[in-house]
């Protein structure tokens, strides 16, 4: 790749081919262009027609998403979506995989992952308050598995804390399917006041382009096109495709760009991330109609001979660019320098529609060399080839991609021990504490976390919104969940049950959920397997997001999600991970979901008559494999279980609310046991000898503790809805008593819930942290 | 008390000294960038904040000792003006032995983010009143292990410098989070003690909706301290 004798030498199939282009697609761009392209033309059409930035097997169906609200200010399409908080200001969304990186490199692969998704938040303007991560992990008692979830944990917080963003929830599974392609979905909310909204649009020929932040090197090239192929046995050779993070330049590129957006100096700014700078120049001249001319010369490198190619392709991290009038290039040159940050005039917005490319092969520029005057045009072609016209299918799909193979299952020839089942898997690393996670991530910098991570069903922040003179105090809640498991049993309703979740979670804390972003994860689309999943996937969400109301604002999809074995192919499961914010009204609204009052009253809200444990936990341990029916979802009952919490949370009602999700009710309980140390004394209606009601994972159901002076009130408020509410018991006390299935210490049970993560993080022999006191004094 | 924040490229809870001290405490409290040289006239408090400054490059607080603004931090401190260092600010201040010892990588070799109980032991400008008490605050950092050498930790505990100090507290986690020799959270130095640094977060626990407000008696002390002793 250094070596680039002639960049506008014409390419040929074969080059094609060898870039991950279908013949049919050169083809076309031939087609298109009345010529073939050369090769530096080729490799931007490669990145740009990838799966990864042309959304081509998914695009076809996104449309079905409902993306509009009266809140939405900009849905789908921007750098990241923007809802209305109030008083002029936003909050903008967005949650991306960095899945084949953190395989092939977990620590810098989950760290870069984190460093793109902010890019992706402030390029709007918005000031960067939170993240949250959705990990799905392979089989947990592998070593490999450990090693992988140790180096993206340190890598999610080797970025995240040292940029100063609090890392306040997320979601963390295993399964065996994930052991070759571990899923890594980190997720990232700003705030922006509506009038400081920058948008990715090169706009005003005769503009500027500015080139802020790191040098341009040779790291990641070609990481788009590798992140839309699958692996096979040598993807760790794919290593330097994998760019490398640096939080600290991340740091002050934030600071240098927020205050230029502030002070007015910029139209436009688009992040570079996947592709580099082809794809950025090309997206910003896209949304704008416009073109671009992109001087490759002026171009800040931190490598020596790079080609026109390289540079175009590099995926150097902690990189911007800006699109700015004339005469306000040395006021951002200032800040740039007071930041320390490289900073050029890297080309300028055209009116042509077309992206042109000059480059001079021989030209270094280091030592204040001139830059030629007569540089070569490596690349000239339209921007709506690129973007409009790249390639979409309607690839080959089945009937339904649900795995009714996998549903029979003799649920009645299963051990249920429900006292030592609950044990079991209160402690596992499905299910247990996430404190080994929580104690690596700063999650209060900025002062701006009202819950710790793992106390309240959804994360909730505080962000004051100031602007001359007036502060507007505003709360967010943050859930971000997905169904994995029956997802493979049903991709449709396991997507649909996504949102169900992080919707029920944000409205269990007391938050509106007003906004969904969403990171679909599937495997290759040129099967019709799993094109099915995703199709159905895609349907899921749009069903389960139109019932309950929410718009989706941003989105990204990350396909090919396998891995070719010797034994045979391994995909991941098919995985909708949604994320979910929502607004509290007023402080006051927060409900957290442990329970803390003795005496209090402890309530089902939501039914409990549907046993089908396919792909509960439960079931999953038992079998030691993915199995059984799963639940239904009736999503106007999970609509109105969501209006009851938010009417008695917004009512002042709730001492605490959890919602039932993995694990069923009696993990439920438990949950809410461990949270304050506050038992409970239960006894489950029905037939509580049936697995099903103990462990079964069916949606619209969560716990609450009321005062009992209350308890008409609420009830008042869930019959109004239909909601069923059954009385549980009472809280209080040191232990977990649920009649005739459970009698177990907190202590106990804090304990195991606590260690699940152990053998994970702490490997035998690893150094602890035992103070060193007795040795010195 | 009219304080200031100093800023320096990868600071990051510099924010959260101004929210505690401004927004909560009421107190006058300007940002200064670490190129400037001098520190507004009527400094009372400067703060070294959390973070990473200059990206941890080589030490943390290695390269932030020789920012322009540490002259004018080292001239405010030996006359006896008020310095709080805290998290990389404390670091900071060992780096530019302004105060003992060092802080290297936590024992478990982990970032570390979590409440701690710490104990007053030493009387001071920010802990007048408080001596004995136990203090519940948050850390998180990655090197907070103080470690100094036997002769200098004997004389720390024999002058009283020893601010806080980690103590036992209930739940499953060791109670000293880095494995600081002598569970040391928190240091006096300065001619007249007017030096702390710690590597606990005072400024995120200044208020009942972040949890607590042990952090704010720390402020609190010094603004007392300021308000009886007038400016020095």
């Amino acid at each position: 790749m250094s070596e680039a004798p002639d960049p506008t030498r014409e390419a040929t199939v074969d080059e094609a081919l060898a870039l991950k282009l279908t013949r049919h697609e050169f083809e076309r761009a031939v087609d298109a262009l009345g010529r073939p392209p050369n090769v530096t033309e080729l490799a931007v059409l490669s990145v740009l027609w990838s799966e990864h930035c042309a959304y081509k097997s998914s695009k076809v169906y996104l449309g079905g998403l409902p993306t509009s609200g009266p809140r939405v200010l900009y849905g789908p399409g921007e750098n990241a979506g923007v809802v209305d908080l109030g008083d002029g200001w936003a909050a903008v969304l967005k949650i991306e995989s960095h899945n084949h990186p953190s395989f092939i490199e977990p620590y810098q692969g989950a760290a870069t992952g984190v460093g793109g998704i902010l890019r992706d938040i402030f390029t709007m303007g918005a000031r960067p308050v939170a993240l949250l991560n959705a990990l799905h992990m392979g089989d947990a008692s592998r070593a490999a598995t450990a090693n992988t979830l140790r180096g993206v944990v340190a890598g999610i917080a080797g970025y995240g804390n040292a940029v100063g963003v609090a890392t306040v929830g997320g979601e963390l599974s295993f399964d065996p399917a994930f052991d070759t392609n571990p899923l890594v979905n980190v997720l990232a909310v700003g705030v922006v006041r509506h009038d400081k909204l920058v948008l990715g649009r090169a706009r005003g020929p005769g503009n500027r382009l500015i080139y802020l932040g790191a040098r341009t090197g040779r790291d990641g090239i070609h990481g788009a096109t590798m992140a839309s192929d699958s692996f096979d046995a040598r993807q760790r050779a794919a290593r330097p495709t994998v760019q490398v993070g640096d939080p600290f330049t991340a740091k002050c590129l934030i600071e240098a760009c927020l205050e230029i957006f502030d002070a007015g100096l910029a139209v436009g700014a688009q992040d570079m991330g996947a592709a580099g700078l082809s794809s950025s120049t090309v997206e910003l001249a896209s949304r704008a109609r416009t073109g671009v001319t992109l001087w490759l010369d002026a171009v800040p490198r931190r490598a020596l001979g790079m080609s026109a190619q390289e540079m175009l392709l590099s995926e150097s991290q902690e990189r911007m660019l800006l699109v700015a009038r004339p005469e306000d290039e040395a006021a951002i040159g200032a800040i740039a320098a007071r930041w320390e940050l490289a900073f050029a005039v890297v080309g300028e917005v055209t009116d042509t529609q077309e992206f042109v490319v000059t480059h001079t092969a021989s030209f270094e520029p280091r030592d204040g060399a001139t830059r030629p005057e007569a540089p070569a045009v490596v690349c000239a072609l339209p921007v709506s080839l690129l973007t409009d016209a790249a390639p979409t299918y309607w690839r080959p799909c089945d009937a339904h991609a649900r795995r009714e193979d996998l549903w029979g299952v003799d649920i009645e020839a299963l051990a249920f021990e429900p006292q030592t089942d609950l044990v079991a898997l209160i402690g596992s690393p499905e299910l247990g504490s996430r404190q080994a996670l929580w104690r690596q991530f700063d999650a209060r910098v900025r002062n701006g976390t009202v819950v710790m991570p793992g106390a309240a069903d959804a994360a909730v922040l505080r962000v004051f919104c100031e602007d001359r003179g007036a502060r507007y105090e505003k709360r967010l809640a943050l859930s971000a969940d997905s169904n994995a498991r029956v997802g493979a049993l049903d991709p449709r309703l396991g997507a649909a049950l996504a949102v169900a979740e992080a919707c029920r979670n944000v409205a269990c804390v007391g938050a509106r959920p007003i906004a969904i972003t969403n990171c679909l994860n599937y495997a290759s689309p040129i099967r019709p397997a799993a094109m099915t999943q995703l199709r159905d996937g895609i349907a899921g969400l749009a069903e389960a997001c139109a019932a309950l109301g929410v718009p989706v604002v941003s989105g990204n999809v990350s396909l090919s999600n396998e891995t070719t074995l010797a034994q045979g192919l391994r995909a991941v499961l098919p995985t909708a991970t949604v994320g979910a914010l929502g607004q509290h009204r007023q402080p006051s609204d927060l409900v957290a979901m442990g329970f803390r009052t003795p005496g209090d009253a402890v309530f089902l809200l939501g039914p409990n008559d549907d046993p089908r444990l396919g792909g509960s936990a439960w079931l999953t341990r038992k079998l030691g494999r993915l199995g059984g029916e799963p639940p239904g979802l009736d999503l106007a009952r999970e609509a109105a279980l969501h209006r009851v919490l938010l009417a008695a949370a917004e009512r002042g009602l709730l001492r605490s609310a959890h919602d039932v999700a993995s694990g069923g009710l009696l993990v439920c309980l438990a949950e809410a046991c461990i949270a304050e140390g506050v038992g409970l004394t239960a006894r489950l209606p029905g037939s509580p000898s049936a697995p099903g009601l103990c462990f079964g994972e069916a949606p619209s159901r969560a716990v609450v503790s009321v005062a009992p002076a209350v308890e008409g009130l609420v009830r008042a408020l869930a019959d109004a809805e239909g909601v069923p509410m059954t009385r549980l018991g009472v809280a209080g006390g040191a232990r977990l008593v649920v009649e005739g299935l459970v009698d177990l210490d907190l202590d106990a049970l804090a304990a195991a819930h606590h260690r699940c993560l152990d053998a994970l993080f702490e490997p035998p022999g690893a150094p602890d942290n035992r103070p060193e006191t007795s040795n010195n004094q | 008390m009219r304080a200031v924040v100093i800023q320096f490229p990868g600071s990051n809870a510099d924010f959260d000294a101004r929210d505690a001290l401004g927004r909560v405490l009421g107190v006058h409290t300007a940002t200064v960038f670490h190129r400037e040289t001098t520190l507004p006239a009527g400094t009372d408090l400067v703060v070294l904040p959390g973070g990473f400054s200059y990206g941890d490059a080589l030490r943390p607080g290695a390269i932030a000792r020789t920012a322009p603004v540490m002259a004018a931090v080292r001239r405010h401190a030996e006359r006896g003006a008020f310095v709080l260092g805290i998290c990389n600010g404390f670091q900071i201040l060992t780096e530019s032995k302004m105060l003992p010892g060092a802080l290297t990588r936590n024992a478990h070799q982990r970032f570390e983010s979590r409440d701690v109980s710490v104990r007053v032991d030493a009387d001071g400008p920010f802990t007048a009143g408080l001596r004995g008490r136990t203090l519940r605050l948050p850390v998180a950092h990655a090197e907070g292990r103080f470690v100094a050498d036997p002769e200098t930790l004997a004389r720390l505990d024999g002058e009283g410098l020893v601010a806080l100090r980690y103590v036992a507290a209930e739940g499953p986690l060791a109670y000293n989070p880095n494995g600081a020799m002598r569970d040391i959270a928190g240091l006096y130095g300065g001619p007249r003690r007017n030096v702390l640094g710690l590597m606990p977060h005072p400024e995120r626990r200044a208020e009942a909706a972040l949890g607590g407000t042990d952090g704010a008696l720390l402020f609190h002390a010094v603004s007392r301290v300021v308000a009886s002793a007038g400016r020095v």
